[in-house]
């Protein structure tokens, strides 16, 4: 076996990482309409990455919608950095159809935080949003609709988080036992049952 | 009859249609999306229907709440998430390549694409050059099941419709292209056909000249599908001018592949930001104009055609060579991140893979195009009568395991 874990030699060429992106055209436009919005930027594999304020993600959105024609909200989600602080990281995609290009927005945000929700902005965010908060817990202010999607109502728990165990959770889901007697039968809330004894 | 009463006939029927095609586009345009049919004879109250999870036309288990008056639709609540497995969890779990078997079961009737998608993302995050035998073979299995997700779509959305007919022709070509699956990789549905840095197997012998010749009878079929179902009256008077949405309203919902393009967009992954070998193969992104069920039939027709087409130049442009690239054996990709999309059957398939340098993803988000797509489904469905629901569960063509992951 240890032949097959040695690597050849010539893999080991190396590979440009990620570069400063400030001076990008996109990220200074966002400086230039919203000073003192972003945090950071970086390019990576041809991919700008912008980090901005967790407040103004709203307003970050709307300008590059409106002020850099990313017209197309292509995905929000969120990464969970359980050791770092704040803990969530909240990612979105916007794509133009006039640069034919992506962006990567990035906010940080700190567990039981709320993050300024940009479905007012993409329609498209709508579920994506749900999606992040039924997963990660994260909570965003002023979603019209802002329920669990993938889980069932009253699931207790963000499956996504790191802290959640991979065998899942007891959720108590299947059983009832004021609805549904122990050893089976009909419900005693059910109308229409016949007891036959 | 005699022929000029049925040229009569067959003129007053297309000027019927171009009208419902019209008033269908203008109630989109003034936001009063209702059915040209609609029309009050009892005075129903509201009531709530529920459609599904246990419904054969939604595909799967997918349930709406329906607010209905009568057989009209004020309100459609899709309810999703019955399918959840946690695939996302799970690619957390396991190192980079065991998460490729995960995803041939999101879209389980389009797996080839998945792998695809899954494959590019990582191989974006190492910056690994595919051999040029192995782009073309991985375009050749992309197209082919494009092709056998279109027929699935065509034959079931046919018999959600009544058409029981296309069903059985489409399925027969599928189950030839599904054979050709099998003999790559002897799986029929769940294929795991790629691997990060290129294929698992080089082509079987003889494998290229059954295509071809299977390549050569398809527009023939296509044509007969065509027959059963383009200038069919019945199937006109339920597709045309029902779930229309323009261009600006798909981007808007974030609507990706035939929908967009049936709604006059010309947008394509596979041309906008080509993957692979794509940039270098002829082809038509075909796109119509009124953006209802009719014309995004047509354009899934048309592409079929299309990847015929490309399938074609991709069979000859092969030749031998390697088939997987330089990937180091354990695949450790530096601790950054990357997005990688692919125009899959459905519209944009991308993931969002965050690497923190060790040999399993941190985190790895499916994009699925059926999960956005689904979501503008209320929008398509107020307004009009309960039966159309069925036709636009068809045509936006959602998989559920794609949805719910």
């Amino acid at each position: 076996m240890a032949d097959l874990e040695k690597a050849p030699a010539e893999e080991k060429k190396p590979r440009p990482g990620a570069v400063d992106a400030s001076g990008h055209p996109w990220v200074q436009a966002i400086r230039a309409a919203l000073p003192d919005t972003v945090v950071s930027a970086k390019e990576f594999a041809g991919q700008v990455t912008v980090v901005v304020q967790k407040d103004a993600i709203a307003r970050v959105a709307r300008h590059l919608k409106d002020g850099q024609d990313f017209k197309y909200c292509v995905d929000v989600t969120a990464v969970d950095w359980k050791d770092r602080s704040p803990r969530f990281e909240v990612v979105y995609h916007f794509y133009s159809f006039s640069k034919n290009a992506r962006i990567r927005v990035k906010c940080a945000a700190a567990d039981g935080e709320d993050v300024p929700s940009i479905a007012a902005v993409f329609l498209s965010a709508n579920w994506c949003e749900r999606e992040t908060w039924d997963m990660f817990g994260i909570k965003f202010s002023g979603h019209p609709d802002l329920r669990r999607i993938l889980t069932w109502e009253g699931f207790n728990g963000f499956p996504l988080r790191k802290d959640f165990p991979l065998e899942g959770i007891d959720t108590g889901a299947a059983v009832y036992p004021e609805e549904w007697p122990e050893g089976g039968g009909p419900s005693q809330k059910d109308s229409n049952r016949k007891v036959v004894s | 009859m005699t022929d000029e009463k049925i040229s009569q006939a067959e003129k007053d029927e297309a000027a019927y249609f171009a009208e419902r095609a019209q008033a269908g586009a203008a109630a989109a345009r003034s936001g009063t999306a209702a059915s040209p049919e609609a029309h009050t004879l009892f005075d129903v109250q509201e009531m709530e229907l529920n459609f599904g999870p246990q419904h054969p036309s939604t595909h799967g288990v997918l349930r709406l709440v329906l607010k209905v008056d009568g057989e009209k639709i004020l309100e459609a609540k899709p309810d999703i998430g019955y399918l959840h497995r946690g695939t996302e969890k799970l690619f957390e779990t396991e190192t980079y390549p065991m998460g490729i078997p995960h995803t041939d079961r999101l879209d389980y009737v389009a797996a080839a694409t998945n792998n695809h998608a899954f494959c590019l993302a990582v191989e974006k995050l190492l910056g690994v050059e595919i051999p040029r035998r192995a782009q073309l073979i991985r375009v050749i299995l992309d197209e082919l099941q494009r092709l056998s997700s279109h027929l699935v779509w065509l034959g079931t959305s046919g018999i959600d419709l009544g058409a029981v007919t296309p069903f059985w022709y489409a399925f027969r070509e599928r189950e030839q292209i599904l054979d050709f699956f099998e003999e790559y990789c002897g799986a029929r549905l769940t294929l795991n056909c790629m691997r990060i840095g290129g294929l698992p197997f080089d082509l079987t012998a003889g494998w290229t000249e059954r295509v071809s010749e299977f390549l050569a009878d398809l527009p023939a079929r296509i044509d007969d599908y065509e027959q059963l179902l383009t200038d069919n009256r019945i199937w006109k008077k339920r597709t045309v001018g029902v779930g229309v949405i323009s261009a600006e309203e798909c981007v808007e919902w974030g609507l990706t592949g035939p929908i967009i393009r049936g709604s006059g967009l010309a947008w394509d992954l596979r041309r906008a930001q080509p993957y692979e070998c794509y940039e270098e193969l002829d082809f038509v992104v075909p796109t119509r104009q009124n953006g209802d069920t009719y014309d995004r039939y047509i354009v899934r027709v048309q592409e079929m055609r299309q990847s015929a087409r490309i399938l074609r130049q991709c069979l000859e442009k092969l030749e031998p060579g390697e088939i997987r690239g330089k990937v180091p054996r354990v695949i450790k990709p530096p601790a950054e991140e990357v997005y990688a999309s692919i125009e899959s059957p459905k519209g944009e398939l991308g993931f969002y893979c965050v690497s923190n340098g060790t040999n399993k993803p941190y985190r790895m988000h499916v994009r699925p195009p059926s999960f956005i797509n689904l979501q503008a489904l209320p929008r398509l469905a107020k307004g009009h009568l309960v039966s159309d629901l069925v036709a636009l569960i068809g045509t936006i063509d959602i998989v559920l395991g794609e949805v719910d992951r």
